[in-house]
C-alpha cells in the first residue's frame, strides 16, 4: 500500500518488489476439501436445492402421518391453494433480487382483482377487457413504486408500506364494503376452469401460474434484462460503472411484477368467483415469506423463481400436512415462522463464506 | 513521434469560484504507459473525468486519434474507444466471470432465438472470455464460471482490467487500479498493464504509488494546482524528484520537459 498522500515514498527497496510468489497458494489447493465446504459450494451455485429438499422430507413426513397427503385430489388442492401466492411471489421474487422488498403486492392484487369484477358487474364491461384494464391498473401501480424508488430515490420499504396503505384504502373506498359475485361464465372466471387429467383436478388458474413462472425464469435466466436485474441486486454501482442503466432496470423490475400481480389478480378472482375486497390481507407477507423461503437472498442479487414457486408450496404442504395429521392450525403458522428464520440464516451462512 | 490516440488541448473546468483544472495539455500515445500523478486537489480526477466523459470540460478541446471529439456521458467515451477501470472494483459479485466481461454489452443468440426471445449466447460470451483470459496469461483466472466474489481482491480487479482491455480498443484509464491491493495482487494487476501496452493500447494509470508508477510508466504527466506541472520519464528523474515536484518543492526546467 502507499503512504498517505503526498508523502514520498522513497526507498529504493521498495522499488524493485520480488515477482509473486505462486507456490502456497498451490499448496493451498491441494489441501482436501471438507464436507461443510463442498455443501456450502453446492448451496451457493443452486439457491433452490436447499427448499427443495425441506419441500420433499415434508411431503415423506406428510405421507408417513396419513397417507392421504399424498392422493392426487390432495396434490391437486394443494396446487389449486397455491397458485395466487405462488403468482404473487413471482413478481416479490422480481423486487427482492434488486435488494428491494415489496409491500404493497397483495394490495394491488386485491384492488385490480376487484377493478376486473366490478367493471363486470357494475358496468356491463366484457370481461376480456375489463381484465385488461385491471391488468393495466395492476402495473401501473407497480410503475409508482418503481417511480418513487428510482426518482425520489425512498427505500422499497418506505415506498410500498404507504403504498400499502393507499392502495387498501383505494379498495376499501371503491368497494364500498361489498363483495362482487360474478356469473360463472364470466371470462374474469376463466382462471377456475377445471383441468382433469385423471383424478389429478387442476385449473387453469394453476397453468397461469406455471406459464408466469417459465416465462419469468426464462428472463432471468437468458436474457440479458435478467442478467442486469441480477447485477443491480447485486451492487448498484458496479452495474452503474459498467453501463447499466440502472434506473430503467428497477423500473422494469417493478413493472413486470405488475404483470405478475395482474395473473394473481385473475386467479384470485376465479377462487373467489368474484372478488373480495377483504380477501388477501396476508398476500403481502405470505408472498415474501414465499421467497425467502424459496432461498433468495434479501440482499439482492442471489435466488431463483423456481426456489419461490417451491417456498410456496412449501408453506402450503405444511398447511395441508399439519391438518391431515390432525394438529392445530396454529402448528402451521409457528412452523412458517421457524422456516423463514432457518431459511434466512441459511442464506446467511452461504453469503458469508466465499468458498 | 505518431500522433497520439488521445490528446488534451487547454482544458479548464470551474466549480464556482474553484479552478479544477486552468488549461492542462495532454498527450497519450498508442502503446504507451502514462502515469498521472499529483497530490490532493490537483486536479488528477478531475482532468481523467473529463478523459472519461464523466465530466464536461468548460473549455478546451479532446482529439482521438488527431479528429476532434466531444464527450457529454462516459456512454461516448466508451463508444470511441476508452474504457475506464474504477479504484472500486466495479464487478458485480454474484456473476461469474464471463458475465462481467459482457456485463452490459451481452452477446444474444442469432435468429429468432436472439431477435424475438432476446435470449443470450452464454456459449460464446464464455468462450470469447475465456480466449481473452488465455491471451491476457491471467493464470490465475481458471473457470470462467466462477463467481466473480470467490476471487481475490487482485483477481477481481483483473477481471476489470481485462474488461476494459478487451473493449477499449484505443485507451484504457485505470483510476487507483492497485489502491486496494496487496503486493502480490499489485503485481499481476501491473502485468496486466503492460499486456495492455503491449496489445498496442494507450493507457493511462493513475497512481499514488511511486513504485508502481516508476516500475511500469513510460511517462509521468505531473498535475500540480489544477495545472500540469509537466513531462518526466522514470529514466530522466527519480522518484524524490517526482515528488519534489509533485508538491510544488522543484520546478521542473523547461528544457527538460
Amino acid at each position: 500500500m502507499d503512504g498517505p498522500k503526498g508523502v514520498p515514498v522513497t526507498t529504493d527497496t521498495t522499488r524493485d518488489t520480488p515477482p509473486p510468489a505462486a507456490a502456497p497458494l498451490d499448496e493451498l489447493r491441494g489441501r482436501p476439501v471438507t464436507l461443510g465446504q463442498k455443501v456450502h459450494s453446492v448451496l451457493h451455485r443452486q439457491p433452490a436445492l436447499s427448499p427443495a429438499i425441506v419441500l420433499v422430507l415434508a411431503g415423506v413426513v406428510f405421507a408417513l402421518l396419513n397417507p392421504r397427503f399424498y392422493s392426487l385430489q390432495n396434490l391437486s388442492l394443494v396446487a389449486q391453494q397455491v397458485s395466487v401466492v405462488g403468482s404473487l411471489a413471482v413478481g416479490q421474487t422480481l423486487i427482492i433480487l434488486t435488494a428491494g422488498i415489496d409491500l404493497s403486492i397483495g394490495a394491488i392484487m386485491v384492488l385490480s382483482s376487484l377493478v376486473m369484477a366490478k367493471l363486470v358487474f357494475d358496468s356491463g364491461v366484457p370481461g376480456a377487457l375489463a381484465l385488461l384494464i385491471g391488468a393495466v391498473l395492476a402495473v401501473l401501480a407497480q410503475a409508482l413504486n418503481g417511480f418513487l424508488v428510482t426518482r425520489i430515490k425512498l427505500p422499497p420499504f418506505i415506498v410500498t408500506l404507504g403504498t400499502l396503505s393507499i392502495f387498501t384504502a383505494a379498495t376499501l373506498i371503491y368497494a364500498k364494503g361489498q363483495t362482487i359475485a360474478l356469473p360463472q361464465d364470466s371470462f374474469v372466471l376463466w382462471s377456475a376452469t377445471p383441468i382433469k387429467i385423471g383424478s389429478l383436478n387442476l385449473t387453469t388458474g394453476v397453468l397461469l401460474m406455471v406459464v408466469l413462472y417459465a416465462a419469468i425464469g426464462f428472463a432471468l435466466r437468458y436474457t440479458a434484462w435478467g442478467r442486469h436485474l441480477y447485477a443491480v441486486g447485486d451492487d448498484v454501482e458496479a452495474s452503474r460503472l459498467a453501463g447499466i442503466q440502472v434506473n430503467r432496470v428497477l423500473l422494469s423490475a417493478y413493472m413486470v411484477a405488475g404483470i405478475a400481480i395482474a395473473v394473481a389478480a385473475w386467479i384470485v378472482c376465479g377462487r373467489v368467483a368474484g372478488a373480495d375486497p377483504n380477501s388477501g390481507t396476508n398476500a403481502n407477507l405470505e408472498s415474501i415469506t414465499a421467497v425467502v423461503i424459496g432461498g433468495t437472498s434479501l440482499f439482492g442479487g442471489r435466488g431463483v423463481v423456481l426456489g419461490s414457486l417451491i417456498g410456496a408450496l412449501i408453506v402450503q404442504v405444511f398447511d395441508n400436512g399439519l391438518a391431515l395429521a390432525g394438529f392445530d392450525p396454529n402448528y402451521q403458522v409457528l412452523a412458517v415462522g421457524v422456516l423463514v428464520i432457518l431459511a434466512v440464516s441459511v442464506d446467511q451462512w452461504i453469503r458469508s463464506v466465499k468458498a | 513521434m505518431t500522433t497520439p490516440v488521445l490528446e488534451a488541448r487547454g482544458l479548464v473546468k470551474l466549480f464556482g469560484m474553484v479552478v479544477g483544472l486552468s488549461g492542462v495539455d495532454l498527450q497519450l500515445y498508442p502503446g504507451e504507459v502514462l502515469a498521472v500523478i499529483g497530490d490532493n486537489g490537483a486536479g488528477k480526477s478531475t482532468l481523467i473525468k473529463c478523459l472519461s466523459g464523466a465530466m464536461v470540460p468548460d473549455q478546451g478541446t479532446l482529439l482521438i486519434d488527431g479528429e476532434e471529439v466531444q464527450f457529454k456521458r462516459p456512454q461516448d467515451a466508451r463508444a470511441a474507444g476508452i474504457e475506464t477501470v474504477y479504484q472500486t472494483l466495479a464487478v458485480a459479485p454474484a456473476l461469474d466471470i464471463a458475465s462481467n466481461l459482457f456485463l452490459a454489452r451481452e452477446i444474444r443468440r442469432k435468429g429468432l432465438l436472439g431477435s424475438v426471445l432476446r435470449m443470450l449466447d452464454t456459449g460464446a460470451m464464455r468462450k470469447q472470455a475465456s480466449d481473452y483470459i488465455d491471451r491476457l496469461g491471467i493464470s490465475t483466472l481458471q473457470n470462467i464460471n466462477q463467481a466473480v466474489e470467490t476471487l481475490s481482491g487482485g483477481q477481481r480487479q483483473a477481471v476489470a482490467v481485462a474488461r476494459a482491455g478487451a473493449f477499449g480498443s484505443k485507451v484504457v484509464i485505470l483510476d487507483e487500479p492497485t489502491a486496494a491491493l496487496g503486493v502480490r495482487e499489485t503485481g499481476q494487476v501491473l502485468n496486466l498493464v503492460r499486456d495492455l501496452r503491449e496489445q498496442g493500447l494507450g493507457v493511462i494509470l493513475i497512481s499514488h504509488n511511486m513504485p508502481n508508477v516508476f516500475e511500469v510508466a513510460d511517462r509521468i504527466h505531473i498535475q500540480r494546482l489544477g495545472g500540469s506541472a509537466g513531462v518526466i520519464t522514470p529514466k530522466s528523474h527519480s522518484m524524490e524528484e517526482a515528488v519534489a515536484i509533485m508538491t510544488g518543492a522543484k520546478k521542473l526546467e523547461p528544457a527538460q520537459i
